[in-house]
């Protein structure tokens, strides 16, 4: 077996100087009855290295992958073009076989990293401070809302007609322990505003999405002035970071905590996951305190060298145990990092101009579709993302189009459930798309309509 | 006259008639390390005696603060929000944490005074 | 002859003495060189990334257009290089020594892993595309789905838990959500957990709603069965138990904590961060437990990526199968599909724990890690795991003190008793293991244990190597007990760093960087 050094003599060697007849004494202590004798049944023995990649290769051609064909899907996951020097630094052993950075004086490599993806979120995102990351953005968002009843010593929850539905589920699956009370509105498109009739004061904090579900754009600022006048926070969600590049950010538009999907920057689209979650809030020793996950800090070593730490850990399961602000104790080291990279690489310009570049394209398509019979865009303002309404049941329509080889969008009913939405199409473009995707997009949409 | 009450829990409470400045012990602050941070109680706060009321953590640990006895809070150190270190420079003086009201002084006889306590930490 | 006389010297010279002393001008040192921060080398102008043109276009934005630049450093790609390759170097890892983390499982990442997570079917394939251009990718969920559940023994299986405490709390809503159906969720309170759990244990249970009642460790570093026995009662909602426990022990009485658990209606949730240990030796399902998760990162050596991303699918017994999360995955004739949506479940799914469907990039490191090894490597992988584990304990306990007699599983646990009146502690004596090369062990945890040091060496360290550390770490003990303590007390001296002050971090934190 190739990963396995030991041979029958050190094997051999070894239990002479424990002491022991066989390996079986060192597994004594499993009860009798539950002794596994044989092997495992139902499995394969070993196999090598070119037989396993034989397989996956295999299984991996059993699905169209966005790269192959006109790919036009987004709802929280986005398909962005990542540079090539983004996956060779994060594939250096020193960041891909490291731990947790619990012995800062030899992991200052992840610990600066850290530090300067922390700073980078800040000021994208506009607000004081930023956390060394969570799972994905609906896992932030659940731990955002968490956190707000914290500070707020509140119990209610108001969710906006825009949210991600998942997010939505995933924020109401994460307080069913405890005596938040989550208020999901209705989805429905443009509704945004009225979130603010719904404020109370037991409400702990709402949550916008923005730009929304359906690709809308929301003006977060006068949310976040009705719930602060009611003592309540804002909670800015956002799903595609990249529009951070062109419109106002959450900071910017008074919001108290942001919670992202960072993926969109350094990392593919990888099924789902693993994804790198975002959670900036008030640079206010009270949301710190309240913050879940980890941070990293600047400090000095015993010499006066500048270093870093992580920081605030009594917060944390390890120390808080029970009382802690989450149980939370991985965060996305690795796909952190690719955020990182990626996003010097772009830098404030190129960041500006690849989010030009998405929704300039984005409504180059939006007006061919909009002159199409049979489509209409509903948005009045998006970034990258919009919402057609098409004359037919979106779901079989892009599954016509998914046989024609283009990966036309997602049916706002996989989203929602059916009824109102069925006939709704979610529309992504970004800088991958090129004007021959256009093209397919529209003749497959023409045929199928 | 006040008294000085030590409790098992290493809190002293500082009593003047049915007031009390409570903090934490010399000995406690020692143990704990360097304090980074207090989390103190809302005025007027109205406590039952072991409630956890507050939290004072090191860079390593966090320790509930409970209420020595049933009282009600009447003021916090927020001193100790910007100055944390001052619980291990002078924990039974600058470093208190608040001070309270209490409702049954007879809940004072089971504590230990500054020569008992001083026993008390010695085992 | 033709002589060239102006070639240069090839000896060295006599050493410059002491040249670990020599300060340098660059700040650099040979090839541990300075970097400093991304935002003080960076400028916002500088990028290392070409982007087309952008079109002709009416902007549709609202009123909600950036008034304000954006501010973020930018690099080249040279420049960007240079950067992460220079803070890399100052990391520790795998791949440049032994890292006996207990309880972290720090092993051997294979790299073919690495390549066959980046194979389009699998790494460009969109969480939300139509369920019938996806059908590679939900085959491979659906063989991992068999490997999990034939190593384990259990009933199904649910993928999408992110990381070990987040799969640790899909498996506690599962046992909640049973006990809610059951009409008890008034009663059922208490979660019974060994005070050498892992933090994260309480810290779950407790986000489930539950009130945690600790349970000691008998002499042999073991739950104490007695006060189990007197703590058992129908207001028991469920035991939390590592097996392999934290002091790198097996539960001798597993089974009959089981029943315990079972007869008075409580459910068994078994941490299953050291299942690495047991594999192909015993099936939890044949251990009487009815939810555990697995850290595909530690088990099954998807890499830790300095903190993550993690991995955390949940095994379940047939009395929890039915309260899975959403998505799951269901067999239709030919073909695969995920019941995203609880309205369509046929089950009685908890809820939803995140936006899609889990870690694809986990599972198929994961899965290529499982079939190299075949149901005899894994075997064998415990086997050399717990092999390895115990030969340490024995060549360390010629100067340590093992916390507990008898042999161990996949690691070993040593209190600080050797060390005392050394004025050396388990922290001096970590931190001095940096100075030879060594990431240190897990120290203070399990908290059990005074001055704990748990020492996992994992199955692919050669005999060789664990010799070599051994070694170490026997002339570092006699050393601590000579009186050396200076050269502890001060460790590391030959990291890129001294110790860091971490009461300045916490007391004024420095979050981010800020233009002063």
């Amino acid at each position: 077996m190739r990963y396995l050094p030991l041979n029958e003599d050190d094997r051999a060697a070894m239990l002479d100087r424990i002491g022991v007849s066989g390996i079986d004494a060192l597994f004594a202590d499993i009860p009798q009855e539950a002794r596994l004798d044989g092997l495992i049944d139902g499995l394969p023995t070993h196999a090598s290295e070119m037989d396993v990649e034989r397989h996956f290769t295999a299984l991996s051609k059993q699905s169209l992958s966005a790269g192959d064909v006109p790919f036009f899907c987004g709802g929280g996951a986005y398909r962005h073009f990542v540079p090539a020097s983004v996956d060779h630094l994060i594939q250096r052993s020193e960041f891909l076989t490291a731990y947790t950075p619990y012995q800062p004086e030899i992991a200052q490599g992840t610990l600066q990293t850290l530090f300067e993806f922390q700073t980078q979120v800040a000021q994208i995102t506009g607000m004081g401070v930023a956390n060394a990351s969570m799972y994905d953005g609906s896992t932030a968002t659940a731990e955002a809302v968490r956190m707000a009843a914290r500070i707020t010593r509140r119990h209610k929850c108001i969710l906006a007609p825009g949210l991600h539905p998942h997010y939505s589920k995933t924020v109401c699956t994460a307080v069913e322990g405890e005596t938040v009370h989550i208020q999901a509105m209705d989805p429905a498109m443009g509704e945004d505003r009225t979130i603010a009739q719904e404020l109370d004061d037991d409400t702990a904090c709402i949550v916008v999405q923005n730009p929304n579900v359906f690709g809308e754009l929301v003006d977060l600022a006068p949310l976040a002035d009705a719930a602060h006048a009611v003592g309540a926070l804002l909670i800015a969600v956002t799903t595609e970071v990249v529009s951070l590049g062109l419109i106002q950010n959450p900071g910017e538009m008074g919001a108290d905590i942001v919670a992202a999907e960072g993926q969109s920057i350094g990392n593919g689209l990888s099924f789902g996951g693993p994804y790198v979650g975002l959670l900036a809030c008030r640079d206010d020793r009270k949301f710190i305190r309240q913050a879940p996950g980890r941070f990293a800090g600047q400090t000095v070593d015993a010499t006066g060298k500048t270093g870093y730490v992580l920081t605030l850990s009594t917060r944390e399961k390890h120390i808080r145990r029970e009382k802690a602000t989450s149980n939370i104790c991985t965060n996305s080291g690795l796909c952190t990092l690719a955020f990182t990279i990626h996003l010097s690489l772009l830098g404030a310009c190129g960041f500006a101009k690849l989010a030009e570049l998405n929704h300039a394209r984005a409504c180059v398509l939006a007006d061919r579709l909009d002159a199409l019979s049979g489509v209409e865009v509903l948005n009045t303002s998006f970034f990258n993302e919009f919402t057609v309404r098409l004359n037919g049941d979106a779901a079989k329509i892009v599954e016509t189009l998914a046989k024609k080889d283009v990966l036309g969008g997602i049916p706002a009913a996989r989203l929602f459930g059916g009824g109102p939405f069925d006939d709704l199409l979610l529309i992504s473009v970004t800088e991958t798309n090129t004007d021959d995707d256009f093209d397919a997009l529209v003749t497959a949409l023409q045929e199928a309509l | 006259m006040s008294k000085l009450y030590f409790t098992e829990d290493h809190e002293w409470l500082n009593v003047d008639g049915d007031t009390a400045i409570v903090g934490i012990s010399t000995y406690a602050a020692g143990q704990l390390g360097d304090v980074v941070f207090i989390e103190l109680p809302d005025t007027s706060k109205t406590v039952a005696k072991g409630d956890d009321i507050a939290v004072v953590e090191s860079v390593k640990s966090a320790s509930e603060i409970y209420a020595p006895v049933s009282g009600t809070i009447t003021a916090a150190n927020d001193a100790l929000e910007d100055a944390p270190e001052t619980v291990n420079d002078d924990a039974q003086g600058a470093g208190w944490f608040f001070k309270m009201t209490i409702t049954d002084t007879s809940q004072l006889e089971g504590l230990m005074d500054e020569a008992a306590y001083a026993e008390f930490t010695k085992e | 002859m033709a002589m060239n006389s102006t070639g240069r010297p090839t000896a060295p010279a006599q050493p410059l003495d002491p040249g670990a002393d020599l300060q340098t001008f660059s700040g650099s040192r040979g090839l541990a060189q300075v970097e400093p921060l991304l935002h003080k080398v960076g400028s916002p102008e500088k990028c290392g990334v070409d982007l087309a043109d952008v079109p002709n276009h009416t902007a549709r934005l609202g009123n909600l257009k950036r008034q304000n630049p954006v501010d973020l450093p930018g690099l080249s790609e040279p420049e960007a290089m240079r950067h992460y390759v220079r803070l890399s170097q100052r990391n520790y890892a795998i791949d440049l020594g032994l890292y006996p983390l207990g309880s972290c499982t720090m092993k051997h990442n294979p790299r073919l892993n690495e390549k066959l997570a980046r194979l389009p079917g699998f790494a460009d394939v969109h969480p939300l595309q139509p369920q019938s251009t996806v059908q590679g990718a939900l085959a491979l969920m659906d063989e991992l789905s068999h490997w999990l559940m034939a190593i384990t023994g259990m009933d199904a299986v649910a993928l999408s838990p992110k990381a070990g405490a987040h799969g640790e709390w899909c498996g506690m809503m599962c046992i909640r959500a049973a006990i809610e159906e059951r009409g008890e969720l008034g009663k059922r309170r208490r979660v019974l957990v060994p005070q050498s759990a892992h933090g994260t244990n309480p810290a779950t249970a407790a986000a489930c709603g539950f009130d945690i009642d600790e349970l000691p460790a008998d002499a042999t570093g073991r739950v104490d069965m007695e006060v189990l026995r007197r703590k058992i009662g129908p207001d028991v909602a469920a035991i939390m138990l590592t097996n392999p426990n934290t002091c790198g022990l097996f539960e001798r009485d597993i089974r009959e904590i089981a029943d315990l658990v079972h007869e008075a209606g409580g459910y068994f949730y078994c941490d299953g961060a050291n299942l690495n240990a047991i594999m192909g030796k015993t099936r939890v399902r044949d251990l009487g437990v009815d939810a555990m998760h697995i850290n595909l990162h530690k088990t099954f050596s998807t890499p830790h990526g300095g903190g993550g991303p993690g991995a955390g699918p949940v095994v379940l017994s047939k009395r929890l199968r039915n309260y899975a999360p959403v998505p799951y995955l269901v067999r239709d004739g030919q073909s695969l599909a995920l019941v995203e949506d609880e309205a369509q479940s046929e089950a009685k799914p908890f809820g939803r724990m995140s936006a899609f469907h889990g870690q694809m990039g986990m599972f198929v490191r994961a899965l290529a890690y499982m079939m190299s090894h075949g149901s005899d490597g894994l075997r064998r992988v415990s086997e050399d795991a717990v092999l390895n584990a115990n030969y340490l304990l024995a060549r360390l306990s010629d100067e340590m003190s093992p916390a507990y007699p008898g042999v161990c599983m996949h690691e070993a646990l040593f209190d600080d008793d050797f060390l005392k009146d050394t004025g050396v502690t388990t922290l001096d004596f970590a931190k001095a293991m940096i100075d030879e090369g060594y990431h240190p062990m897990t120290m203070y945890f399990p908290l059990v244990v005074h001055g704990a040091m748990l020492i996992e060496p994992t199955e692919t360290e050669s005999k060789e190597s664990l010799d070599r550390f051994a070694d170490t770490l026997l002339a570092l003990a006699k050393a601590a007990k000579s009186g050396a303590a200076a050269r502890f007390t001060e460790a590391p001296l030959l990291a890129p760093l001294r110790r860091l002050d971490e009461t300045r971090a916490a007391r004024s934190p420095v979050l981010r960087w800020q233009e002063t």
